[in-house]
Formats: structure tokens, C-alpha cells, sequence
């Protein structure tokens, strides 16, 4: 199946299987392989990335179902060479340590800031309930997304 | 400026928080074939038949291939079985694919090679395998009974091995002879390590030159390629090359050899083409290592003054229905020899039985047999005060090895040889009261009592061991290779610095750690140090990233290479200077440049690090003293003469909903001593990581198995790891007693966490409860559980 | 992992999506896909085709006539940020707050939702609460059917195979609060147990109680028990107690359990929640 799908901000045209997951296509097909795999039953969160602005479990979309939709991935955070400053606060506050499910988490928090820009700690944990960590017990990613909110997010 | 001990931001960040870093998974090779394996959906089986053709005509599969395609590849080893060369161990190790008999569910049997996954995936459905169905058997003392269903032929009663330590008679003499003896049943149910990314392996061979290249999720690519050639392929060592790529959590599970492995690098040589395999998070819940299992019986004497006389201790240790590469190592020697705990037990006896079972296969998992250990520890001290009734802080402090006691011997030769090399218990314990504020506490609990609110407090003052080495030790509890590490160190003309290590990072930040240690000692800037590993082809020989072990073992190995470099550059100063190598000092300045000079003489020095100085005469070869060889290019390694022994007390306070069972976890205080940091905030993180995981065995995680040998929690849906909203932030303190035993000072600090938050958080919801008469509890503290255990005994709460 | 292999259609209207369906036996359709495509991935679920519904027009909008009507293609996320429901229907505003995690709730839909049956979701049992109808459209015109007929058993719903769920309205019900609680079960957040209360009072009194229970039954079932126990009452210590047994009595043949949360103890935690849900609602 033909499908365009804006992603990072440029226009990509594929011709795809439609059970393709969006994951897949942008890892295998795209060479995005930013966003991770980390489960098959949409837990881990991992493989977020947004569409059309909200984050999205890509393991859980099939890519036709991306057609026509503005995709971004953990590749397409920074700007002009500068970290997104949640990149920068995972850095800053050793939020991170595999780094397996660090674009997830990044993409994740992201969304959620804009969501809700003043999180205290407890909305913070909550809504990291959608991404799992096995290395920092998330005390640091915690810290991180406060940090960002702190400053005023992006 | 001094970096060592300083928060530094890690160097490995900025290509993990952008995406750039390459994981197994991101790894594809042009020409390259995938594959799907058929697992067994029995516990306990027999082959019968396997028919392949449906799953060979689908379009895109390359070959289709069972057990008996690979008869001409060894079995995978077991080199580490329990209590020496001597000692019985029934050892039954899997093969690339079992050929005659499954003893667990996802043991493989077939497999589908094809142009990509999914056809894989499509094609492995269509394999038809008949099976003969035995009966199965999940828990490790059930399947000692006589008439338990047998698993192989070569172990009765499905025993794998027994190994004891410490003195039977002793210890019965002593609880004969104690005022009070506890005894309780504790249940240390599996885990299933979970790291997020789940292993992989691409492998490909080179007809030619008959080598191989592999690909794989390794904490130890050394490892991996010494138990490939020497005992798998028979090739040797040359033809294999092991690479690590970037590396998602390990937590142990990553150690081990798979049968996935071997049967991906057989594949890349059948099928002539690279072959990728990566396992799936359903697969990993099957095929990949579990940890813990164990059902212990502990007696423990003491006293009426609190000073405990005697533990005694039989634990069956379930291995799973075949052994992983270490499995009978873990629960023996790093389980029974770490009975002692913090404490001056006077007599301790271990029993341990190792048992087959038709359950996933079982080894180290983060802490592996430490935190199983202090479990049984902080247990048996929180019993014996609730028999006393003495606050268990002070049956604590009464046994307590004391600071003037070391280096201390635990009784009954319980260590083999080995001793603690120093501590401060005390210490540790008063800094993490004062934190908690545990007067207040106490009435704070009192007064909830009053109001019908369930609140307690939990402690571990527990010990580990780290930095698992002396090799000679380790050989003679069974381990059958050595357990130094190494590093090379090289300057290039630049004045940058180049470390290779044989030890594998993969979340530890070895890379900005071992940086810092490299910018003190030589005096360079951490931009210029860079640290490479994980790749047998340029890294030298090392046993890997485990145990706590890469700081105390490698990072001594590095230590030493520096201490050889800067020898060396002061000999070539001191040609360069005219001066007598006597004379010369390697001087590192408040800016934290490091150059050589002779001493009183500030005009006659140069920098080491930078292009044209020392470094550059030593690459450049132009004027050397004597028959010195040009570059400094120096390789250690290291075999220290003991483990380390961190310590510390970790301090959990819980309120328990009365009306559900459910545990609220409302503060946790962590005070840990890992010898000197090298990285504060790198310390932090690992301890963080670690109390949750520590928690979570408490509190959630379990695998469990129905009667068939089902796993039922198999998957992210049912097994739970601790998510955010599940855990508070950690309140951090810390002391620090070095260890005598490496230049260095430090101990390791990857496992802290793990090994003291379980009996921590245990201990206090028994706490929570004690005025119920609640003694125990078994793990995992679900709601239902606490609230059936508070059900049974509220009457007692009435009374 | 990757579902086996299906043709994919992307309709524009319902209309278009019926035909579909009529002409393709077995064809399944895909919404915000959150229930579907985790099983299919696991080749638990499989289809020649999967007819994707998510773009069809006019689906997606809540409007409050009186009655609130939540097209079928509303995401959780939606509803939950939707004034509209925060005013007449806060319960589901809530429970569709706690579905999944952001991300699910972003793309998974009521529709979807409410398709699927999971006994442990969250949303059903709101929706039988408050005597929601789920609108149907098939080849031979529309229905309405109750929620608490629709939700029938275990993942079986009153809906037949070329039908489909347009929207879910939730008549007009004068209230004076209402709750949704749920224990959340520690690995996929489903409910162990979820309660929905909706309350009517009258002085200190409550005239009238709707009570739902999900979670720890086969299907989001009302327990006239508990509200024939809370109604009259003025919702103290013994009145709870007693609407708390009733409802444990009611759903005695219902329940489900596991080897973390048995049978009995769901049992026993519905009363729990059913308490805490009354208070949440204000009683």
C-alpha cells in the first residue's frame, strides 16, 4: 500500500505491507532506529513517538494507518544541532542509563508537558505510567521532567 | 581540577538521548536472513516427530532446520559447577535445539530462516511437531519426592548437586543450647529480569577463513567467544569475533550463553548468509534466564540479651529445567558463603540442594545469590527481636561485627579463606536512624495504631560481596576459568588517550567513570580520554561486567596501566632533561594538567598530553632513552587478593491499607558504603535502579508456573515491574570506608540496591502488622496476600 | 513481532464500511486499534481484512442534547478533557482518565473499547452506571441496545458481525455525584476492581443509587442489591455495610480471578471499593 507520511518534517512516499507496524516502517523502512522495541503487548512505551502531535505507542499503529499524519520521532527532537531541553534534562539529571528506553521516555515527557506544563511530582509519576525503565528506578527521570517544567519547558 | 568524586555528566549520553546509538536490533548487514524459532509449548516433553515441509514451501523462507541438523555442535557448557572440580554436579545443558526431550516451555526445536522476519514468523506456525507429554513439576522440593516426574536420566530425584558450608555439628550444638530458636519457611520467589531490551544475536561467517563475526547482547564478549571456541565450535580463538553493540540492561541475564547463539552462528555458515535473530518480549519471558527460586528453612538461635548463637539454614535452590551457564555456582557460593551477614554469628551451617524442575532456566540475576542471602539475614535478625521483643535496631547493633574487627573472618571457615575487608556498620546504621528521624517514628506509628492506620518501618543492615575475583578462589569453588580483568592504556602522539578494557558497560557509564579516573592520574582533560570495550577484535582478555566487579577489578587493572604510563614518561623526561629518572616527578596541577618535571626545577618540565609533549615523544620515537620502545602503550592485569565487602543500611517505611492489603511505600532511606566513588552520580543512579528492583521483589514481581509448567506471568500484562507512580523518590545518604584491598579503595556498587531493599521493605510491612502477631509474610507482598495475612490474624489485633 | 497477513480498506463513511463488512466474511475493523492490533501481533487474532473506520466523518465529535453522545471514534483522552462529560457524567470522565496510559488513551477509542469487552476495562462499567445505549448500525437499519444487556459475558458483546458501534449516549440523569474507583492491577492497569456509584440525594438522604461493578466480574454488571441498600439511606457506616454485602451477594456467580487477585479477594475488595466510591461521589 502507498502511503505518504511526514516524518521529522519531510515528506516520505512508501509503498508498504499493511500488516506493517508504524515501528517497523520507521525503523526498517525509514532507518529511524531511534525508536525502540522493547515489548509486544504495549506496555513498555518505548516505541512512543507523536503523530499529529500526541504521543502514540508505534508498535500498537499500523504504518497505513500513519498516511497522511505528521510523525515525530526521537531523530527529529533536537533543532539545528541543539538538544530539545528535555534531551538536555535527561543528560543533566543522569535521568538515563541503558538508554534503551530513553527516546521513548524523552517523547513520552515531552507530550507530557505539553499536556500539563506545572507537573508536580506525583502527575509526573503518573504519567510516566505508560513507559517502563528496568536501570533508574526513575528517581533521575523524575527529576529530569521537573527540571524542564521548572524552567518553563521548551 | 580534580574530577574523581565529582558529579560528571556522562560521555555516553549525548548518542542515547538522540537516537544514534546503535543497539543489536539497529544492526543490519546487507544479504542478511531472519529467523524464527519453534519453542515448545510443554513443560515437559518428548520429540516424537517434527514435520517441516509446510513451513519450507512458504515463499521467502531460506531453510527450515531442527535439532538433529546440529548434532555436530557441542552442547552448551556449564563451567562453574557447584564446590569444586571434585564435586558431583549432574549436569544437563541445552543444545541449539533439543533434539529428544524438552524439560521447560520455550526450549527450541525448530527453526525458520528466511529473507525477512515476518515470513519467518509466518512460516514457523506451519511446523508440526508431534509431542509425547509428560507430567511436570514446578516447585524444587516437590520434585525431590520420590515419584516427582524425572527430568534426566542422570540425575535421581531430579538433584543437580548438594553443597554445604560452615559446621552442621556446631551450629545444632548452638540452637540446642540457645534460650529461644526461630524457625521459619522463607519463600524467594523467581524473577524474571525484564531488562528492556531484549537479547539478540547476528552472526556472520566468512567461508574463506572460516571466521566468524558475531553480534550479541553480551555483558561478556570475552566470555562469549572463549565458551564459542573452546567448547561450542572447537575453533580456535581467532576465528571468532564477539562484538557487544549497545547494550539495553543486562541485570545478569545478558552473561550467560543461549542456545539461540549458537544456533544463529551455526545458521551464518548453513545458510551462507548473515543471520539475525532477536528474541521477542514474549520470547524472553521463556527462553531468557530467570533469577532467585529458592525455599529455605532457617533456624536461628540467640540469646535473651539479642546476641544471636547460631544459624542454620537448607534451602532448595530451583535451576530450572536445564542448566544456564552458571546456574549451579549462584545459589552455592554466592549464596551460602554470605551468611553471615553484617554479623558476628558464631555458628552457621548451609545446606543447599540443587534441583531440576520444568521451569525456565534459573542463574545470576542482579545481586545473584546475595540478595537470596540477605533475605534470609535481615529475616532471621527482624524474627529473633520479634521473639525478644527487643527493637530490632538493637539485635542489629548487638551482632554487629565491629569496626576494630577487621579484616574479619566469618566463623566456621564460611568464606573459604576470604574476609571482610573493612566497615563501619555502625556508622552506616546511625547516619540512615538520623535520616529517618526513627524516635519519631515510633510515635508517629503509635499514634496511626490509635486511628486503625497500619504504619512500619523496615531495616537491612546488610553486607555484600563485590568486586567477585581472586580467580584462584573462584577455582576452587567450582568456576573453571580466571576472574582478573584487564586494560590497556595507550597516549597517542596527540596526547590523547586511548583505554581499552575487557569489561562491558551496558547502563554502568564505564565510559565517563574509567575517564575520570584517567584524567586525574595522567593529568589529561576528560575530552581527551576515550574508553573502548565490548569488542573482542582490540579489547584484551576480560571476564565482563557482573558482580559488582568492573571498578574493583577493572578499573584497577586501568589504575595500574596509568601508574606504568607515567613511569614511563618520566624516563623519558628525565633523558629529555638530562636528569636521573630519580629526580623526575609526574606533577598534576590544580588545573588538572599532568606533565613531568624535575623536581625543584619548574622550567624544566613539559606537558604529557598534549601534541608535542611527552606523549609525543614517546609516539615519535626521536629520542628515546636507551632501548626504551617508542609510545605509551601500556596493558595491566589485575587479580585482586579479595572480593570487597560494601555495606550499609537501607531503612523502608510503609503504610499498609487495612481494608485491601495494599502497601503504599511512604519514604526510603538508602545509606550505602561502596568504598571511595569515583562518580557520585553515577553511585546514585545505580543504587536508585537497584531499590527498585529490590522493592519490586517484595511488593510485585513473581513468576509463576500452573501445574502443567505454564509460565502464567508471561508478559509485560502480568508480570510487574515497577512502573514510576509505584515507588517514591529515594532519600540518598552515604559513608565511606575504602577497602584495603585495591589501590583504588572502592567496592562496586551495582547491586547495593538490590541485595538490601527486598528484606527492608519486607521487614516493614511485617512491622506494619506486628501488633496483629504477624511474624511473615511471603513474597511478593500482594494486596491479597497482606490482606488474607491481616484476615487470619485479627483477632490477635483485638486482643 | 508482526500480524499475520490482511488487506486493509479505509472507507469514508459508514455506509461504505457496511458494504465492506456485508462483502467480506471475517473482516474485522480497526478503530484507534489498541485492543486489536496487540492481538494480532500475538497471532491470538487474525483477519482477511481489517477495515479501518478511524477517518470515517462524524464519528468523532461529543455533543449534550439532553442526552450526551460520544461518537464511537472519541479516544479516552477526549472524553476525558471533555467538558461536556466532566459536567453531566464525571464517573466516565474518570475511568476513561485511568484507561492504559497517556499513549493508549491518546488513540484507543470508547468505540473500540466498549467492542472489546475486556471485563477489566474501565469505561464499561461507567457506562452501565449510568444506563448508557450503545447505537448500532448494521445492513438492515440501526439499534440501540443497553449497556447492560450489550455487555454480555467475557469479550462477548451483543453486536453482530456486520455491524457497527456509531456511538454511545448516555441519557439525561439528574445526579448529585458520582465516582468511578478502581485498584488497578500493578502490570497492565486493569481493574482488579472498578466500581462506578451515581448518587441522588435528597436532604441528608439518598433517593436513588445506581451502582456498576467491572473488574472482578465476567462483564460491567449493576448490583441492585447495593442500591436497593443505599437507596432510602442516609449513606452512613451501616448503610455502606450493608449495600457492601449485597453487592458482594449479587456478583457471587460472576467473578473472575487470577493467581494475584483470587476470586474471593475481588469479591470482598468490591465491597471496599463500593464504600470508597460512595464517599468519593459525595455520600
Amino acid at each position: 500500500m502507498k502511503i505518504s507520511v511526514n516524518v521529522n518534517g519531510c515528506t516520505r512516499e512508501s509503498d508498504v505491507e499493511a500488516r506493517t507496524l508504524l515501528v517497523n516502517y520507521l525503523r526498517d523502512e525509514l532507518g529511524l532506529t531511534g525508536t525502540k522495541i522493547g515489548c509486544d503487548t504495549s506496555q513498555c512505551g518505548a516505541c512512543t513517538v507523536h503523530m499529529d502531535g500526541k504521543a502514540l505507542k508505534s508498535c500498537t499503529c499500523l504504518a497505513v494507518q500513519a498516511d497522511g499524519c505528521d510523525v515525530t520521532t526521537i531523530e527529529g527532537l533536537a533543532q539545528n544541532g541543539d538538544l530539545h531541553p528535555m534531551q538536555q534534562s535527561f543528560w543533566d539529571n543522569h535521568g538515563l542509563q541503558c538508554g534503551f528506553c530513553t527516546p521513548g521516555m524523552i517523547m513520552a515527557t515531552t507530550a507530557l508537558l505539553t499536556d500539563n506544563p506545572n507537573p508536580d511530582e506525583d502527575e509526573i509519576r503518573h504519567g510516566l505510567e505508560g513507559n517502563l525503565c528496568r536501570c533508574t528506578g526513575y528517581h533521575n527521570i523524575v527529576k529530569a521532567v521537573a527540571a524542564v517544567a521548572q524552567a518553563g519547558g521548551d | 581540577m580534580a574530577v574523581v568524586g565529582k558529579a560528571v555528566k556522562r560521555k555516553e549520553d549525548p548518542r542515547l538521548i538522540t537516537g544514534e546509538a546503535r543497539y543489536l536490533e539497529d544492526i543490519n548487514l546487507p544479504g542478511m536472513t531472519h529467523i524464527a524459532i519453534l519453542r515448545s509449548p510443554h513443560a515437559h516433553a518428548n520429540i516424537v516427530s517434527i514435520n517441516t515441509e509446510a513451513a519450507a514451501a512458504v515463499p521467502g523462507v531460506v531453510g527450515v532446520y531442527t535439532g538433529q541438523d546440529f548434532m555436530d555442535v557441542n552442547p552448551l557448557p556449564c563451567p562453574w559447577p557447584a564446590g569444586g572440580p571434585d564435586h558431583p554436579n549432574n549436569i544437563n545443558t541445552p543444545r541449539a535445539l533439543e533434539v529428544e526431550k524438552v524439560t521447560h516451555i520455550g526450549a527450541g526445536v525448530a527453526v525458520v530462516v528466511a529473507e525477512d522476519r515476518a515470513t519467518a514468523q509466518d512460516a514457523v506456525e506451519l511446523i508440526d511437531v508431534e509431542w509425547d507429554v509428560l507430567p511436570a513439576v514446578t516447585d524444587a522440593e516437590e520434585a525431590t519426592f520420590d515419584g516427582a516426574p524425572q527430568l534426566h536420566e542422570n540425575a535421581p530425584n531430579n538433584v543437580c548437586m548438594e553443597w554445604d558450608c560452615g559446621d552442621q555439628e556446631s551450629a545444632d550444638a548452638a540452637l540446642t543450647s540457645s534460650d529461644v530458636v526461630v524457625r521459619q519457611r522463607l519463600r524467594n520467589q523467581r524473577l524474571i529480569p525484564n531488562p528492556m531490551e531484549t537479547r539478540g544475536c547476528i552472526a556472520q561467517h566468512e567461508p574463506v577463513n572460516g571466521e566468524y563475526t558475531i553480534w550479541m547482547t553480551s555483558q561478556a564478549p570475552h566470555v562469549h567467544r572463549l565458551l564459542f571456541t573452546a567448547f561450542i565450535f572447537e575453533v580456535p580463538e581467532n576465528k571468532v569475533r564477539v562484538i557487544s553493540p549497545q547494550i539495553g540492561g543486562g541485570f545478569g541475564a545478558k552473561i550467560f550463553m543461549y542456545p539461540e547463539y549458537v544456533l544463529t552462528t551455526a545458521l551464518s555458515k548453513t545458510v551462507g548468509r548473515p543471520v539475525k535473530w532477536v528474541e521477542t518480549r514474549s520470547e524472553n519471558y521463556i527462553a531468557t534466564t530467570h533469577g532467585r527460586d529458592h525455599v529455605t528453612d532457617v533456624e536461628v538461635g540467640a540469646n535473651r540479651d539479642g546476641s544471636i548463637t547460631a544459624l542454620k539454614v537448607k534451602t532448595y535452590a530451583n535451576l530450572g529445567g536445564i542448566l544456564s551457564t552458571v546456574a549451579p555456582g549462584i545459589p552455592t557460593t554466592l549464596y551460602g558463603r554470605m551468611l553471615s551477614g553484617a554479623y558476628r554469628f558464631p555458628n552457621i551451617y548451609c545446606h543447599v540442594t540443587g534441583v531440576y524442575t520444568n521451569t525456565g532456566m534459573v542463574d545470576a540475576y542482579r545481586g545473584a545469590g546475595r540478595p537470596e542471602a540477605t533475605y534470609v539475614v535481615e529475616r532471621a535478625v527482624d524474627l529473633v527481636a520479634s521473639e525478644l521483643g527487643m527493637d530490632p535496631v538493637d539485635v542489629r547493633r548487638k551482632n554487629f561485627v565491629p569496626g576494630d574487627a577487621f579484616p574479619f573472618e566469618p566463623s566456621n571457615n564460611l568464606l573459604n579463606g576470604l574476609s571482610y575487608d573493612s566497615g563501619d556498620y555502625d556508622k552506616a546504621l546511625d547516619m540512615a536512624l538520623d535520616m529517618t528521624g526513627y524516635e519519631d517514628f515510633r510515635a508517629e506509628q503509635a499514634a496511626a495504631r490509635a486511628e486503625g492506620r497500619y504504619l512500619g518501618i523496615g531495616f537491612s543492615t546488610y553486607i555484600e560481596i563485590c568486586g567477585i575475583a581472586p580467580s584462584a578462589w573462584m577455582f576452587g569453588e567450582g568456576w573453571g576459568a580466571g576472574l582478573w580483568e584487564s586494560a590497556n592504556v595507550r597516549m597517542h602522539i596527540t596526547g590523547d588517550v586511548v583505554v581499552t578494557t575487557g569489561s562491558q558497560s551496558h547502563g554502568q557509564g564505564h565510559e565517563t567513570s574509567v575517564a575520570q579516573l584517567v584524567a586525574d592520574e595522567l593529568g589529561v582533560s576528560m575530552d581527551q580520554v576515550h574508553v573502548q570495550h565490548s569488542d573482542t577484535l582490540g579489547t584484551p582478555f576480560g571476564y565482563g561486567t557482573y558482580g559488582s566487579r568492573s571498578t574493583a577489578v577493572g578499573g584497577v587493572a586501568v589504575w595500574r596501566s596509568l601508574q606504568r604510563i607515567k613511569e614511563k614518561a618520566k624516563a623519558i623526561a628525565a633523558h629529555e632533561f638530562e636528569a636521573a629518572v630519580e629526580d623526575v616527578e609526574y606533577v598534576v596541577n590544580e588545573e588538572g594538567v599532568g606533565s613531568v618535571q624535575v623536581k625543584g626545577s619548574p622550567d624544566q618540565s613539559k606537558v604529557v598530553g598534549e601534541f608535542m609533549g611527552i606523549a609525543t615523544s614517546a609516539a615519535g620515537g626521536w629520542s628515546l632513552p636507551g632501548d626504551m620502545e617508542p609510545f605509551l602503550d601500556e596493558t595491566s592485569y589485575y587479580d585482586p587478593p579479595d572480593c570487597t565487602y560494601p555495606f550499609g543500611t537501607h531503612i523502608c517505611i510503609v503504610e499498609v491499607d487495612a481494608e485491601t492489603g495494599g502497601v503504599d511505600i511512604k519514604r526510603y532511606i538508602a545509606v550505602d558504603d561502596v568504598g571511595k566513588v569515583i562518580n557520585p552520580m553515577i553511585v546514585d543512579g545505580q543504587v536508585h535502579g537497584g531499590i527498585a528492583q529490590g522493592v519490586a521483589q517484595a511488593l510485585w514481581e513473581g513468576a509463576q508456573y500452573d501445574e502443567n509448567g505454564q509460565l502464567v506471568s508471561g508478559s509485560l500484562m502480568d508480570y510487574a515491574i515497577p512502573r514510576a507512580d509505584l515507588l517514591p523518590s529515594f532519600e540518598l545518604g552515604r559513608t565511606e570506608t575504602p577497602t584495603p584491598n585495591n589501590p583504588l579503595g572502592v567496592k562496586g556498587a551495582g547491586e547495593t540496591g538490590t541485595i538490601a531493599a527486598t528484606p527492608a521493605v519486607v521487614n516493614a510491612v511485617v512491622d506494619a502488622l506486628s501488633h496483629l502477631d504477624v511474624r511473615h509474610i511471603d513474597m511478593p507482598l500482594t494486596p491479597s496476600r497482606v490482606w488474607e495475612t491481616i484476615k487470619s490474624h485479627s483477632n490477635g489485633g483485638n486482643s | 513481532m508482526w500480524p499475520a497477513e490482511f488487506d486493509y480498506a479505509r472507507p469514508s463513511s459508514v455506509a461504505e464500511a457496511l458494504q465492506l463488512l456485508a462483502d467480506n466474511e471475517d473482516a474485522k475493523l480497526l478503530a484507534g486499534g489498541h485492543s486489536l492490533l496487540p492481538a494480532m501481533k500475538l497471532r491470538l487474532n487474525e483477519a482477511p481484512l481489517l477495515i479501518d473506520i478511524s477517518r470515517i466523518e462524524g464519528l468523532g465529535s461529543i455533543s449534550n442534547n439532553g442526552s450526551l453522545t460520544i461518537g464511537a471514534l472519541c479516544t479516552h483522552a477526549d472524553i476525558a478533557a471533555s467538558a461536556d462529560v466532566q459536567a453531566s457524567c464525571n464517573a466516565l470522565a474518570t475511568a476513561t482518565g485511568m484507561v492504559g496510559d497517556q499513549q493508549v488513551r491518546n488513540w484507543g477509542t470508547l468505540g473500540g473499547n466498549v467492542a472489546h469487552a475486556d471485563p477489566a476495562s474501565d469505561p464499561p462499567t461507567v457506562l452501565v452506571a449510568f444506563n448508557a445505549n450503545i447505537n448500532i448500525e448494521g445492513a438492515s437499519g440501526s439499534r440501540s441496545v443497553a449497556a447492560s444487556d450489550f455487555f454480555m459475558d467475557l469479550f462477548t458483546v451483543d453486536l453482530e458481525p456486520g455491524e457497527i458501534i456509531t456511538s454511545i449516549e448516555i441519557p439525561a440523569h439528574a445526579h448529585d455525584g458520582s465516582a468511578y474507583v478502581k485498584m488497578p492491577h500493578p502490570a497492565s492497569r486493569y481493574a482488579v476492581v472498578g466500581i462506578c456509584v451515581v448518587l441522588q440525594r435528597d436532604g441528608g438522604r439518598c433517593s436513588g443509587a445506581h451502582v456498576a461493578v467491572g473488574g472482578a466480574t465476567v462483564r460491567a454488571m449493576r448490583s441492585p442489591g447495593a442500591e436497593a441498600a443505599l437507596r432510602g439511606s442516609a449513606l452512613d457506616d451501616a448503610a455502606l455495610d450493608a449495600a457492601a454485602a449485597a453487592l458482594k451477594e449479587d456478583i457471587a456467580n460472576d467473578l473472575i480471578g487470577d493467581m494475584s487477585f483470587p476470586e474471593a479477594y475481588r469479591q470482598e475488595m468490591a465491597g471496599v471499593y463500593l464504600k470508597r466510591a460512595v464517599r468519593a461521589a459525595g455520600g
